[in-house]
């Protein structure tokens, strides 16, 4: 793997231990500048903990080790003073739960003036028409008379704008979300999408999208990566995923969404369970569950190799090629046409 | 067939206040529902959060008194909550809750927590009882081993099993599942749907199935009922609701829901947020986000009518087909 002085952020052989037992494996991802990129996978597999442990967020217990470089600088380990730089100025990072990120006790307005005093430097008036413009810009009505009130007066997906804004306040080159659609209902996770969408053409940043929902993935990504069990076992472009899904456990997840036309069919789950952090089977951890395995796959580990187009595979028995109907009812549309 | 259970001009108002000293506001969580569950059959009911579909689905066990209305078991009126004749009839109706951690006592073996309902209800013998645990475990797909561990032990979907098979212990007629799988992942969840379906098939038990997530109730339910601020908007067997739904507001639901490898370009997305149910819009509640809305919208609500077979939906834009289900 080269580096390359043209990404935004890259990870390189990125692992976490939380009291001794691994929970990050060493993953390896670049971001480029203005890309957006989607993590998948189930709870546990170790998507958060990727971007906590990049930024310094997990607490003392942690081992991390690996190197994270923003535009070709090593951050990981750097000093806090650096790290509050990056941190808010350069990436920006917004939760599932917005109404807990936020202060219960301060005014929302004051919230996201107080981000542009830390990462732009900008106080009194000016502070607070740029607050009110950013406001504006994620969709806050009459942000105006909005401005002095608290959190507990607006509602889960106005809360999300909210933090949405203050992740904007920074300016920043890349945007990490953090299943921020999640706790929301189905109308107002397709305004967050769209929201989402329209701000990164607006500002040109990079957006790392978390999520354990493929639809919400495919909506806002050009490129995903798929984990289990704190490894990436695949990565490539929505089209070639959603197409022509190579690792099983991908395979498998595609299948057990239940569709929304055609038949109604029995879903087709995936047996067993996700495996202990602190008990991984030997071999592919996926293996255990896995309809394809061989011999092999309980002993060796697959490495994540290229396979040609930006794609990348952990599977040494890759899933067979989806039959024609199927592929169809994946397709983006813009590939069917 | 006769309906296993009907409810009719279900309501149920909440008061709420807004300070110590403020009046009360009251709530129309359930607002004038008629509902009918046929036995065998599983009925959806979908809506956002705050739309009433939980406080309806406890409604329809008699957790929830209704104010206005009733609630009819196999034609027998719902006795009143807590009576004895009452709790004699949970062993007809039990509830799934979306948190299977909290359903369950922490304290208490899985085995234990089972059997439990057969202790109570006083079915059997005690070998008897043993027996079908065992069977329920096997049933919901729990080893033999996993009798005596505790709810800690086990993982979510294995948990949501446990309290699964606690409610099938006592052979229920019906089976109320409030987001049963809102908590697990993914690949879990398609477990669980599964099982569910085959239990189903198997005791031949109605099943009403609450949740937010469309695409997991068009694979459960036969029927479902679409709710907005308190109220069914639309109502229809779940193949024809998603694939040619009527209401504004389903049609709205339907397609913001994402598919995997759909992009978000010509979708319908909604403008604003559910209102507060406490200051509820005059005229049809759902007008004020509302692509289509005109000026009878405002003023006048809908009724819920007849606009197709075994369809209906409460729109003023939707063109009935019969008078007025509700009149």
């Amino acid at each position: 793997m080269s580096t390359s002085a043209s990404n935004l952020v890259e990870l390189r052989d990125l692992k976490v231990a939380f009291d001794g037992v691994q929970v990050l494996h060493g993953i390896d991802l670049d971001i480029a500048p203005g890309e957006a990129v989607g993590l998948v996978g189930e709870s546990g597999c170790g998507k958060s903990v990727t971007w906590l442990a990049a930024l310094g967020l997990l607490p003392g217990k942690a081992t991390v080790t690996g190197s994270v470089k923003l535009e070709g600088r090593e951050i990981r380990g750097a000093q806090r003073s650096q790290l509050e730089q990056v941190r808010g100025g350069r990436i920006a990072m917004i939760f599932q739960d917005p109404s807990s990120s936020l202060n219960p006790v301060l005014r929302i307005g004051r919230q996201i003036v107080e981000a542009l005093a830390i990462h732009r430097g900008l106080a009194g008036e000016a502070a607070k028409a740029e607050a009110l413009r950013l406001m504006d810009m994620v969709g806050i009505p009459d942000p105006r008379r909005r401005f002095d009130l608290y959190a507990h007066e607006f509602s889960g997906g106005q809360c999300q704008r909210l933090m949405i804004a203050m992740a904007l306040a920074g300016e920043p080159d890349l945007l990490i979300a953090d299943e921020p659609t999640t706790a929301l209902d189905a109308t107002i996770q397709a305004q967050i999408l769209d929201l989402l969408i329209r701000l990164r053409n607006e500002t040109g940043m990079a957006l790392v999208f978390i999520s354990h929902d493929l639809g919400a993935v495919s909506q806002v990504c050009e490129r995903v990566c798929v984990m289990y069990a704190g490894r990436i076992v695949e990565e490539g472009t929505v089209e070639q995923l959603f197409s022509d899904p190579q690792h099983p456990y991908t395979r498998g997840l595609f299948d057990a969404i239940p569709s929304i036309d055609g038949p109604r069919r029995r879903l087709i789950p995936i047996p067993g369970t996700v495996p202990n952090p602190s008990d991984l089977p030997q071999g592919c951890s996926f293996s255990p569950r896995c309809p394809q395995a061989t011999a092999i796959c309980k002993t060796a580990l697959p490495p994540l190799l290229s396979r040609g187009r930006g794609r990348k595979l952990a599977c040494v028995q890759p899933a067979q090629p989806v039959k024609t109907g199927m592929v169809r009812d994946r397709m983006p549309e813009a590939v069917m046409l | 067939m006769t309906p296993l259970l009907e409810a009719k001009n279900l309501s149920r108002v909440y008061q709420v206040r807004r300070g110590y000293f403020a009046r009360p506001n009251p709530v129309r969580a359930v607002d004038d529902i008629s509902v009918v569950v046929m036995p065998g059959e599983t009925l959806g009911i979908v809506g956002e959060s705050g739309s009433g579909k939980s406080t309806l689905g406890r409604m329809l066990l008699g957790i929830d008194p209704a104010q206005a209305g009733e609630v009819k078991l196999e034609h027998k009126p719902m006795p009143p909550l807590r009576s004895a004749q009452w709790r004699a009839l949970r062993a007809k109706m039990q509830l799934v809750y979306q948190d299977p951690l909290a359903a369950l006592d922490r304290r208490l073996t899985i085995a234990a927590q089972i059997g439990e309902p057969l202790d109570i209800h006083q079915i059997g013998t005690k070998e008897q009882r043993t027996a079908q645990v065992e069977e329920l475990m096997a049933a919901v797909g729990l080893r033999r081993d996993q009798a005596g561990r505790y709810p800690h032990e086990l993982s979510g979907g294995q948990r949501q099993r446990a309290v699964i098979a606690r409610a099938l212990a006592t052979r229920p007629s019906l089976l109320v599942c409030d987001e049963p799988v809102a908590a697990l992942d993914v690949s879990i969840q398609a477990q669980v749907v599964n099982m569910l379906r085959d239990l189903q098939e198997q005791y031949g038990m109605a099943m009403v199935f609450i949740s937010h997530d469309l695409k997991v109730v068009r694979n459960v339910a036969d029927r479902v009922a679409v709710m907005y601020l308190g109220k069914i908007v639309e109502e229809g067997s779940s193949d024809t609701i998603f694939r040619s739904p009527r209401h504004p507001y389903t049609k709205a639901l339907v397609s913001s829901m994402p598919v995997p490898g759909k992009q978000l370009q010509g979708r319908i997305i909604l403008q604003g947020e559910p209102p507060n149910p406490a200051v509820r819009p005059t005229g049809c509640a759902f007008h004020p986000r509302c692509p289509l809305a005109i000026d009878l919208c405002r003023t006048n609500a809908p009724a819920l009518r007849r606009v197709g077979v075994q369809r209906t939906a409460a729109c003023h834009l939707v063109a009935g087909d019969a008078a007025a289900v509700a009149a």
